[in-house]
């Protein structure tokens, strides 16, 4: 569904980001993201939800090329994702489910299935109880729930989630996680960028490392060379 | 549409000082813009009435045969640049004279003062060189003893037209560059100001024209305040000037629902051009 071939992302000022990346991820599947900071995993989000464009090679997603992708096409292939941000990216002056409404208001839902699609996203991340809360009112870990509704309400092929937990405390980051995972049990594939190490080793799921831009370690090559490609 | 016009009142809302600066900015570029537009609204009525009075002044010989000096004026009055001809007799010229100049008021002798020809030029035929040509066909007629257009005074007046004319060009033009700049700012505050929800807009999918429509109506409606209150503030320098300076003439209706209406586009095109660049750049 996403697939990464040898792609690389030079940006005029910084040097490389990205070298020569090839990987694929499925429907359905959940992968880590890891590495240092500045290692390129905030790039290959951008690059999927076409903030950037590669300099080299091709991103796929959902079958659309970053190469012959117009400008027009990205806010269609956008409503088939979702992304959520370590500082939520909330607006503060609207309630959890204005936040959530928006996604649909914007992009055209006719307002008759917007309330029960925000409460259906809401009852999801178990904040039905907190929809008439404005952000300033909301702990750090139910900010971050709100911002899930927000990306699973338009229900996406895949969550893109950089660094989802970086701004919480360890319990809020096992709720969050957990929460991740609940998703993606539904469905939905989940590709989470994150330098937690503990939350990546306690886990069986996916990992792709990254080093200086460079794929280092992708746990399903180790498992089935045939993953990467 | 029931959308962007909520997210734009929103902003309004959400907003009040900077949507207030915004309109008062506006107000105040269209508020100079509009003075200037008063003054040279005044200024060309007076040039106009000045202009009004370019005459042709053609002196009738003693004796000349009326039928003659009538056939002349039929035919001065088809000329394509004259607006009235009319014929000035002797006794006509006398009795102006008394009731204009003091020094004839004891003169009762008609013939003293010639007959005359006078010639008023239709608008746009004022200038010094279609007088001039207009002075020399009636010169032509053999009873017409003398020609006077003042041609010097014509002149003054023509370079004086042309100048205030290119000035008001050159002025209208910079004050109106002048208050697309602060109104383009001022919008461009307010997308900057709403940077944050564009970018949401965005990763979830909002189409450029979406994210777009509600700065339009916005830029739309502030455009349109800052005109209203421009006008407010234009008309009230009018009165101020009417009870304490001059009698000045203000727009016409139409003239002042043109410039609410420029205020608006203005606001349009500001919104259009500040947000279309932020989403260039994003």
């Amino acid at each position: 569904m996403i697939r990464f071939t040898k792609v690389s992302k030079q940006y005029a000022r910084g040097g490389p980001a990205l070298e020569d990346l090839t990987f694929h991820l499925r429907r359905g599947e959940f992968a880590f993201l890891t590495g240092p900071s500045g290692a390129g995993k905030s790039t290959i989000l951008k690059l999927i939800y076409v903030a950037e464009r590669p300099s080299s090679g091709e991103v796929r997603v959902d079958g659309k090329s970053s190469v012959t992708m117009s400008r027009s096409e990205i806010p269609r292939l956008r409503r088939r994702l979702g992304v959520v941000f370590q500082d939520f990216r909330l607006l503060d002056d609207r309630t959890a489910e204005q936040n959530v409404a928006f996604a649909l208001e914007v992009t055209g839902t006719p307002s008759a299935n917007i309330a029960p699609r925000v409460q259906r996203a809401l009852t999801q991340v178990g904040l039905a109880s907190k929809a008439t809360a404005l952000p300033g009112e909301l702990s750090g870990g139910e900010q971050q729930r709100v911002a899930i509704a927000r990306a699973l309400v338009n229900d996406p092929l895949v969550l893109l989630a950089d660094e989802p937990t970086g701004n919480l405390d360890e319990r809020a980051t096992r709720g969050i996680f957990q929460l991740l995972r609940d998703i993606n049990s539904s469905g939905t594939a989940v590709l989470m960028a994150t330098h937690d190490l503990d939350l990546v080793r306690n886990t069986n799921l996916r990992t792709l490392e990254l080093n200086h831009g460079r794929l280092v370690f992708d746990s399903a090559a180790a498992d089935d060379p045939g993953a990467v490609q | 549409m029931s959308l962007a016009l909520r997210e734009a009142l929103r902003a309004f809302q959400r907003t009040p000082m900077l949507s207030l600066l915004s309109v008062t900015t506006i107000a105040f570029s269209l508020f100079a813009f509009g003075l200037y537009g008063l003054v040279a609204l005044n200024l060309r009525n007076a040039l106009q009435q000045v202009e009004d009075r370019v005459e042709v002044r053609g002196f009738v010989a003693a004796g000349t045969a009326p039928e003659a000096v009538s056939a002349a004026v039929g035919d001065v009055a088809i000329f394509p640049e004259v607006g009235d001809v009319r014929l000035v007799t002797e006794t006509q010229a006398l009795e102006r004279a008394r009731r204009e100049l003091r020094e004839f008021a004891d003169v009762f002798e008609p013939g003293i003062l010639p007959a005359s020809i006078e010639v008023r030029m239709k608008p746009g035929f004022r200038d010094p060189q279609t007088v001039r040509t207009v002075a020399r066909r009636l010169e032509a007629y053999d009873f017409i003893d003398d020609v006077r257009f003042g041609e010097e005074w014509v002149e003054n007046l023509y370079r004086l037209r042309t100048i205030a004319s290119a000035a008001g060009i050159a002025l209208g033009l910079t004050f109106a560059f002048v208050a697309m700049i602060i109104i383009g700012s001022t919008i461009r505050m307010a997308v900057l100001a709403r940077s944050r929800e564009i970018a949401i807009m965005r990763l979830v999918g909002a189409t450029d024209g979406f994210i777009r429509l509600p700065f339009l109506i916005e830029g739309f409606l502030k455009g349109l305040l800052g005109g209203v209150l421009a006008l407010v503030l234009t008309w009230i320098a009018f009165e101020v000037s009417g009870r304490w300076v001059m009698q000045v003439t203000y727009f016409e209706p139409l003239v002042a629902v043109a410039g609410v209406a420029g205020g608006a586009l203005l606001g349009l095109l500001g919104s259009a051009v500040s947000v279309g660049r932020h989403l260039r750049k994003v």
